[in-house]
């Protein structure tokens, strides 16, 4: 029984417990008419839904992503191992920015170009000390072709979740050989729930005004994809 | 303190006032008939939509009939990942629970990520009389907060404000809440988002407490998900140093890969969009990265009434896309506060007579506050039959029946005021079971025809305010056809 | 249900096909009308267009006078257990007949959605097997035979040009039953079009609820009336002289306000259109 221990002596310690019987027994009540020999696999779910939408050749796929991408206001470039430092170096001068966030498995030589202040990500790096970064380079962990979405997952060259979050320009590179998939199932089934997962398709945006889309509002308010094709070496 | 919805007239004479609201009536058709348009087209870039639809119905029905299972699966992996987890039989528990562990952390301010549980349960006004101050940081929440207001949309909870409204709130209200808005701000929509990057971001970065819902909850890896686009959940979620999340016991949906069928049914259902800017998974605490502790509220407060209902309880399956709500031509007109929830709209008009039972006159009327046009049941991406649950709800206001309440069956009255009707009902259909009493009562009425008004007095009056009767014919079709086609009677 | 309507209809085809291969068309079509108790007491016309129509088709009409109402406005309201009675009635009605035709989409809908639906639930509330069953065959009975009427002629007949002329401007609202719950599609759409002399209008937010709805009209008068009203905007702005639909219940609601608005924009069911001639407009 893994029954809530409350942390430390808040009031939800004293009272979780009593409750949670009775919420488990009000439930198994009001399901009377459920057989008590169905097993929960035995309610039947159809899941004839597509695995993906369409076929694709894998640069098809990425050219999706990137239509998606811009679809959704994110800016959105190509290159491949030897042009990224310039590339990203261009793109962070372009913004004016002096300082930026990296995460500490960064690789070695994408910023190699650029003349800005690395700030590397520790967990000593406090969110006041971010809001004065002026952008983020990451990598990613995945990206979905058909939706426009790139993923990080917390690895070395995504870093803490913040870091993503607080600067207002956030460049993330895309390595296209093995990091695109077409569709969101194919997403999940890669991905790890263990880890905590940021999907980010564009710019932060609102539709709460007249429910009319708006792009930026507390997140990176730019958003550039870089989407690199590795050497074979 | 904010105000409530408690004490609020039954649908037809709150919806009587907003209709005649021009200005109310014309901020919502221009936001909802935007959004109808976009979100069929993003539901049809997907040939495969309604057999998504069919297994995200077929999910949450198993999830349902086993929540027990689910439920326990849920807590002992939110556990073992790092979570605490509480047990809220009702919203007083919850707002007890959330209070509690609010103070242990010694903060008087929290953040909050757009919940509608939260609103549900009255946290704010829970956490004001502890001395707690909730800073909404959603905009439209926002905009409801400083505007001393109540939600009228489950996704846009301020969309009966048009923006040169929105504007003049956050020039009045923000300076009273933390930074003021900017000089000379103007009504355009990326100005009143500027606006609210500034005046919310010191308080992001100064939180060490957040209050969140959650969009769903996974029960086989303890994983909870908000879906979000403005990037205030990801702050939320990331930045303080404790979470609370605040989830209703039907978010649940028991693996990791059933989010493929809900991450492709919401964002499209919802904004729209293909997918929403930014959707935020974890699952326990992760070290160095995120809140240190993390406390999960699982919440009842009438959801498993709810589920001892046959026909009701799908109405649990929701995932509050609210693509209901901007179909609806009866929330159109009426606006969301009329329904007397957060929960507006068709999907309101069967959720909270469920979740808090058929107590004032307010909920006996939420069941007919519908056209049954089925536009909502079209649009729903779990296939709530709403219009089915509604006609389901009628019967239990107009017979009274067995229901649950707190967890105890009970039989029910019928609601007063019906009994005219019921008296009317039994007399109409023991005449429409007789046919030869029909025919007399429609020769009485052929022979009156000429003495009859076009215009209607007393409670007729309902129909003939705005629409002529129709003229009685001088002879019935059955007349005719006994007269023409000789008697086959 | 919807799959085996499709069924239905597909043999309707296939039997009308034997019918009018057989040489001297001995074995003439039989259909039951389902008038439908709002026709019968406010709309005769209709059921008289819908007769002279099928008749002008070569189908033989039959109108058993035990019929009364579906039962839909008892059982929407929330009284389902006087609605049964009415279900019972429709289906001995109809027993001897394996079309019924009926010029309501939302009847159809209440007899092919509503009564297997009355059925299921008297099984839920646990009410004897004897009842449960007898409520169920009368159900089964009835759902695959019953026929809105542009359904009937477009699936079973298989005609979309019926020989109907009607010169007069025409816009169309497609009911929230026929359009959502039977699915009528474009088949009345495909009626009106080769009706000759009538000119088809658009109508902007045609799919939108006139406001209607049964006891919603006199229990949310407020709501209903502004549905109305915007409804008849649209409708005015076509500049069409009449507004047809497949549903006299809508057009009381649509008719009574336009009457009301002083506007000359005639209510007009679709069967009266169809049943229209050179030799005789309707």
């Amino acid at each position: 029984m893994t029954a809530a221990h409350g942390a430390g002596p808040g009031p939800g310690s004293r009272t979780s417990h009593p409750s949670r019987e009775r919420i488990l027994g009000r439930i198994r009540r009001a399901l009377a008419d459920v057989p008590s020999y169905e097993r929960p696999a035995d309610h039947p779910v159809p899941r004839d839904y597509l695995r993906t939408h369409g076929s694709r050749t894998p640069a098809e796929s990425v050219d999706l992503l990137a239509d998606n991408l811009s679809d959704y206001r994110a800016t959105v470039h190509r290159t491949d191992t030897a042009g990224l430092p310039a590339l990203l170096a261009e793109l962070l001068a372009r913004r004016g920015t002096r300082s930026v966030a990296v995460p500490p498995g960064l690789p070695g030589g994408w910023l190699t170009d650029a003349a800005v202040e690395p700030v590397v990500d520790s967990p000593s790096l406090s969110a006041g000390a971010l809001d004065a970064v002026d952008s983020v380079v990451t990598g990613c962990a995945l990206a979905i072709a058909e939706t426009g979405t790139v993923i990080l997952d917390g690895g070395p060259d995504q870093g803490r979740r913040r870091i993503t979050l607080v600067p207002d320009h956030h460049v993330c590179v895309v390595r296209v050989a093995d990091q695109v998939v077409d569709s969101v199932p194919q997403a999940l089934e890669r991905l790890s729930p263990a880890r905590p997962l940021t999907w980010i398709s564009g710019p932060s945006a609102t539709s709460d005004i007249e429910l009319d889309r708006v792009e930026g509002v507390h997140g990176p308010r730019t958003l550039e994809v870089v989407l690199l094709v590795e050497d074979d070496r | 303190m904010s105000r409530t919805y408690v004490g609020m007239p039954a649908f037809p004479r709150a919806a009587a006032v907003s209709a005649g609201d021009t200005t109310l009536r014309a901020n919502l058709r221009t936001a909802t008939h935007t959004i109808r348009a976009k979100r069929a087209e993003a539901v049809a870039e997907l040939d495969d939509w309604d057999r998504l639809r069919a297994a995200g119905a077929a999910v949450k029905d198993r999830t349902l009939r086993h929540l027990d299972h689910y439920l326990l699966q849920l807590e002992e992996n939110v556990t073992r990942a790092g979570g605490t987890v509480h047990w809220a039989a009702d919203a007083a528990e919850a707002n007890r629970i959330v209070t509690g562990l609010v103070q242990a952390t010694g903060e008087s301010e929290v953040v909050k990520v757009k919940s509608m549980v939260t609103q549900e349960i009255g946290l704010n006004d829970a956490l004001e009389r502890a001395g707690i101050r909730a800073y909404e940081t959603d905009l439209a929440e926002l905009i409801v907060q400083l505007g001393d207001d109540l939600p009228s949309h489950i996704l846009v909870p301020a969309i009966h404000r048009g923006r040169s409204e929105i504007r003049d709130i956050f020039r009045e209200h923000m300076a009273d809440w933390g930074r003021p808005a900017p000089e000379g701000l103007t009504d355009r929509p990326a100005d009143l988002a500027e606006a609210a990057r500034l005046h919310l971001r010191e308080k992001f970065l100064r939180a060490k407490v957040a209050v969140s819902g959650a969009n769903f909850m996974v029960a086989e890896t303890g994983t909870l998900v908000v879906v979000e686009s403005e990037g205030n959940g990801r702050m939320c979620l990331t930045l303080p140093d404790t979470l609370i999340s605040v989830v209703g016991i039907e978010k649940t949906v028991p693996t990791w890969r059933d989010l493929e069928i809900y991450l492709q049914l919401l964002p499209r259902s919802s904004t729209a969009e293909r997918m929403n800017p930014y959707t935020s998974t974890w699952t326990g605490t992760t070290a160095d990265d995120g809140p240190r502790a993390f406390h999960l509220v699982l919440l009842d407060n009438g959801r498993t009434d709810t589920l001892a209902d046959q026909v009701g309880r799908q109405a649990l399956r929701c995932i509050r896309c609210s693509a209901c709500l901007n179909v609806c031509p009866v929330y159109e007109r009426a606006g969301g506060h009329a329904y007397g929830s957060p929960y507006p709209g068709p999907i309101g008009a069967i959720l909270t007579p469920q979740l808090r039972g058929l107590t004032s006159p307010l909920e006996e009327s939420l069941p007919f506050a519908s056209s049954l046009c089925g536009a909502c049941y079209e649009v729903c991406p779990v296939a709530i039959d709403i219009p089915d649950v509604l006609v389901h709800l009628r019967e239990r206001v107009v017979q009274g029946g067995e229901t649950t309440i707190r967890g105890t069956r009970t039989v029910i009255k019928p609601a007063k005021g019906h009994t005219m009707e019921r008296a009317m009902m039994r007399t109409t259909g023991w005449v429409l079971d007789h046919p030869a009493a029909l025919r007399r009562g429609q020769r009485l009425a052929a022979r009156a025809r000429r003495a009859l008004p076009r215009r209607l007095p007393g409670p007729g009056r309902a129909w003939s305010d705005t629409r002529d009767l129709p003229e009685v014919p001088p002879e019935s079709f059955r007349d005719w056809w006994e007269r023409t086609r000789g008697g086959d009677a | 249900m919807s799959v085996s309507f499709t069924v239905a209809s597909r043999c309707g085809r296939m039997k009308r096909q034997m019918i009018i291969g057989r040489e001297g068309m001995s074995d003439v079509m039989r259909v039951g009308l389902f008038v439908t108790c709002v026709n019968d007491t406010l709309y005769p016309r209709t059921g008289r267009a819908v007769v002279s129509l099928l008749e002008r088709l070569g189908v033989e009409v039959d109108f058993p006078a035990a019929q009364s109402c579906c039962g839909q406005p008892l059982s929407n309201t929330g009284y389902r257990h006087r609605a049964e009675a009415l279900m019972l009635r429709y289906a001995a009605a109809f027993q001897g007949h394996e079309y019924v035709v009926t010029p309501s989409a939302s009847c159809a809908a209440m007899v092919r959605e509503g009564y297997p639906r009355i059925a299921a639930r008297a099984a839920v509330e646990g009410r004897s097997r004897a009842e449960v069953e007898r409520l169920s065959k009368a159900a089964a009975r009835v759902v695959t035979r019953t026929y809105e009427l542009t359904e009937f002629l477009v699936d079973v007949l298989g005609v979309t040009d019926v020989g109907a002329y009607f010169p007069h401007t025409v816009t169309y609202h497609p009911t929230c039953h026929g359009l959502r719950m039977l699915g009528l599609g474009d088949r009345p759409r495909r009626l009106l079009e080769h009706v000759r002399g009538l000119e088809l209008r658009e109508l902007a937010g045609a799919e939108e609820c006139c406001g209607f709805g049964g006891t919603f009209a006199v229990k949310n008068p407020a709501v209903s009336a502004a549905m109305g009203a915007d409804k008849t905007r649209a409708i005015r702005k076509t500049g069409a002289r009449a507004v047809c639909a497949v549903d006299n219940s809508c057009l009381m609601h649509i008719g009574g306000t336009l009457s009301r608005e002083g506007s000359g924009v005639r209510p007009v069911h679709i069967a009266e259109i169809l049943a229209g001639t050179e030799g005789r407009v309707l």
